[in-house]
């Protein structure tokens, strides 16, 4: 195998990644009003995610990173051409990170109420506008070639706005909001547990539909290799697993069914795409792919070795993380009310 | 204004705005894992005391720092396409491994650090904070490996086939002189401004009789930190500058206003020049200092703005090669002496602490105060010279910054990401400095309950929660 297709490979397990670790955070975020009905529910919530969301954010500059260091090309007309999109992303992921470490420090409750907000918008808006994003890369973009040979998105904001992306974000961001509730059935008890347990039935059903159509979709107008039907029909069978194990309240299982679904959705998003990277809308005229998009040889070996040796490592760490905090909360964990305020003092209990 | 100059004002402004909490998050990271290591290893209270105290203010400038960075990595893509394309294939890898080494140690261990307490045997949990602090200072040096390459292109192959520079050494890249120096720099001013917060911070409290036992050492932590960091900074800008003189002369050229080639330059405390800004009029000096910083000898000889011109014309073809002079020249001058100040604050106070003594005047309280606001101010000036006074070149004698921008982003698009972004900093600035001063009003909590050993599945309450 080439080391371009290797870094395509790289680049989807670190988007594989990110979907979901920040696609149950992103649910969760955006459930918080909905599933956490007071004050102490809703900071129970937050906490499942407190000491994990940094970390599972990281996953998406390190995709980008590794775009940009493998396929300047590709990083280079993904991210000018899809400007505004990734302005509004942005601004969310700033909101809720800002919103995490920042609400609970004052007891006012408008100021809590406000910080809710950021988060719920903050964690829908991006989980949302992530499968737009891809659809419409998988789907392929007016590009052109500019005087210098590059080649440049030539659409506008609206081009993106087609029915199979907007098709693509709605599977985001329901299948997230499902992940989001299956992650919380299993690490919380109460009431949470129960609600979020409950509200992953009809949420489930309505990102199945959203998920089989949209990958149907995907398999059948972008996709002209057999092998991607292995995984879209797993993921929706995964998906429905997931459900029945929700059903029977075994939590674990329905998390991992939850995962699963999102790791196939998008292996099979990436495979329908390879070897291009950016097709262009019309497939006659020129587009990026994994050879015209990337670094040369020595940057893609030198990577390698550098994301052989780290990853693993980073696996390791970030799993014990996990492991650290399985713990399941409730509004009664959260038994000191003010503790995490700025002026609360812990004292000898 | 077209997409090119408000371009370069959105990463002026995201820049120096990021960096206001990069190097509290670095210096602190560091003196908030030393201050739980004293309590680890004495059992002495106050170290606990002192560590959430810090930790907290630590916290609240974490976050800052974590989202405005994102924005940091996607502008390159969104806003400089054409650089990207460039340089992606020798400046994008130090910016992944940047992700991968450190960007993930830093906010894993973080968290297993903020939600670890009572959580983690004491030593594992005061091991985290120490992964976190160390994550910080390896993104500093691979982005500053990156940084330096754009202001020292080494390691590299221009390939006129596809237009680019392709790497030719990852190491040369990553370990050449300018990224070493730099990072030496960025480090121990880091180590400035987190000494500098502490000393700010802690005087103020104990002229307000506040936790007297716990801000005299940290009082007397801070000022020693920024004493030192004081020094190291001193040196390595030094060391700095003779690199300047021999990579980006018209960068030292511009910083000093010399508009000849000279031998014996004084260094200009001040100066006024003809306001085409080609030929000094009035200049205050110190004799030979120039030629010393720049060569190491008095008689050593300082290229000038005007032969620089010269020369690059006929190496890179006729254009202005100059970059805006009155900006580099006082921005250099007002970078070292921001930094300058604290330290000489630092060493004041050393003596007027002495013997445990604390100043009561106002004068010694507003003074403290004003301490962590210099470095810090200095730090964001330092970024300014360093980038501007490198104009025309966005990568020094390869690529000019107005053949950088991307060309198919809109005057009107890159507008708007300007003001929300302007707007959205503002208002986050105006919360972040809220808490921060909230959180040091109150200050270090009288008690602490000592964090136990607790295993994972304890069923007690959480000793923190959001």
């Amino acid at each position: 195998m080439s080391f371009n297709s290797l870094w395509f490979i790289l680049i989807v397990v670190l988007w594989v990644g990110y979907f979901v670790l920040e696609g149950f955070d992103f649910g969760v975020g955006s459930l918080l009003r909905v599933i956490g009905r007071d004050e102490g529910e809703r900071r129970a919530i937050i906490t499942t995610l407190g000491p994990l969301w940094d970390g599972n954010e990281v996953w998406v500059l390190v995709a980008g990173g590794a775009t940009f260091a493998a396929f300047p090309e590709w990083y280079a007309t993904l991210f000018s051409g899809f400007y505004l999109p990734l302005l509004l992303i942005l601004v969310a992921l700033i909101l809720r990170g800002v919103a995490f470490e920042y609400r609970s420090k004052h007891a006012d409750m408008t100021w809590r109420t406000r910080w809710d907000y950021a988060l719920i918008i903050g964690s829908a808006l991006p989980a949302l506008l992530w499968g737009v994003a891809f659809a419409n890369i998988v789907r392929g973009v007016p590009l052109a070639e500019s005087a210098q040979g590059s080649i440049e998105y030539a659409g506008g904001f609206f081009n993106l706005l087609n029915p199979y992306a907007l098709l693509g974000g709605l599977t985001t961001l329901t299948l997230f909001l499902t992940h989001g509730c299956m992650f919380l059935a299993l690490k919380t008890d109460g009431t949470i547990r129960e609600r979020a347990a409950v509200l992953a039935r009809p949420l489930g059903v309505v990102a199945a539909v959203f998920a089989v159509v949209f990958l149907l979709w995907t398999q059948l107008s972008y996709s002209d290799r057999a092998w991607t039907w292995a995984p879209i029909l797993i993921a929706a069978a995964a998906l429905l697993a997931g459900l029945v194990f929700n059903q029977r309240r075994r939590e674990g299982w329905a998390f991992a069914f939850t995962s699963l679904t999102i790791v196939l959705a998008v292996v099979a998003l990436f495979g329908a795409l390879y070897p291009h990277v950016m097709p262009n809308i019309d497939r006659a005229l020129p587009g990026l792919d994994v050879f015209n998009a990337s670094s040369t040889q020595y940057t893609l070996k030198t990577m390698t070795v550098v994301a052989v040796v780290f990853t693993p490592i980073v696996l390791a760490y970030q799993a014990w993380t996990y492991w650290v905090f399985r713990r399941r909360l409730s509004a009664s964990s959260i038994a000191q009310p003010e503790a995490g305020t700025l002026d609360y003092v812990v004292t000898g209990r | 204004m077209n997409a090119l100059d408000l371009s370069r004002w959105q990463f002026g402004i995201t820049t120096v705005y990021h960096f206001l909490f990069v190097p509290v998050t670095i210096g602190m990271g560091f003196l908030v894992a030393g201050l739980q290591t004293a309590w680890v290893r004495t059992n002495d209270a106050r170290y606990l005391r002192a560590t959430k105290f810090f930790g907290k203010l630590f916290l609240i400038n974490f976050a800052m720092g974590v989202v405005t960075g994102i924005v940091q990595e996607f502008q390159f893509g969104m806003n400089w396409s054409n650089y990207s394309r460039f340089v992606g294939d020798i400046f994008g890898a130090p910016l992944a491994i940047e992700g991968l080494l450190a960007f993930f140690l830093e906010s894993t261990f973080l968290g297993v650090w903020i939600f670890g307490w009572d959580r983690l045997p004491r030593k594992v949990h005061l091991a985290s904070i120490w992964l976190a602090a160390t994550g910080t200072v390896l993104s500093a040096y691979f982005i500053l490996a990156a940084n330096s390459w754009m202001q020292h292109p080494v390691g590299y192959v221009y390939n006129a086939q596809t237009g680019r520079a392709e790497l030719t050494s990852i190491v040369a890249v990553l370990t050449q002189k300018t990224a070493v120096i730099a990072f030496f720099h960025t480090i121990t001013s880091a180590f400035l401004v987190a000494g500098s917060l502490l000393v700010g911070v802690s005087a103020w409290l104990l002229t307000r009789d506040k936790a007297v036992d716990v801000m005299r050492s940290t009082l007397k932590l801070g000022l020693v930190t920024t004493l030192a960091a004081s020094a190291l900074v001193f040196i390595s800008g030094d060391m700095q500058s003779r690199v300047m003189v021999q990579q980006q002369p018209m960068k030292m050229a511009a910083a000093e206003a010399l508009y000849e080639t000279q031998t014996n330059a004084p260094f200009s405390v001040f100066t006024i020049g003809t306001l085409d800004g080609s030929k000094k009029v009035f200049q205050i000096g110190v004799p030979d200092l120039l030629s010393i910083l720049s060569t190491g000898k008095p008689s050593g000889e300082v290229e000038g703005i005007n032969n620089l011109q010269k020369a690059y014309e006929q190496k890179y073809g006729i254009a202005d090669y100059r970059p805006n002079i009155p900006v580099a020249y006082w921005s250099f001058r007002l970078m070292i002496g921001f930094g300058a100040l604290a330290g000489v604050f630092a060493l004041w106070a050393l003596w007027a602490t002495r013997r445990n003594r604390i100043p009561r005047g106002s004068w010694f309280a507003r003074a403290a105060v004003a301490t962590p606001f210099l470095p810090i101010a200095g730090m964001g000036i330092g970024w300014i010279f360093t980038e501007m006074a490198r104009q025309p070149w966005v990568v020094f004698g390869l690529m000019r910054t107005s053949d950088a921008v991307s060309p198919t982003v809109t005057a009107g698009q890159v507008l708007t990401s300007l003001i929300v972004f302007t707007l959205l900093y503002a208002v986050l600035a105006v919360v972040e400095f809220g808490l921060m001063f909230k959180a040091v009003k109150i200050g270090p909590p009288d008690e602490v309950h000592l964090p136990e050993d607790a295993s994972a599945l304890s069923d007690k309450p959480l000793t923190f929660s959001y």
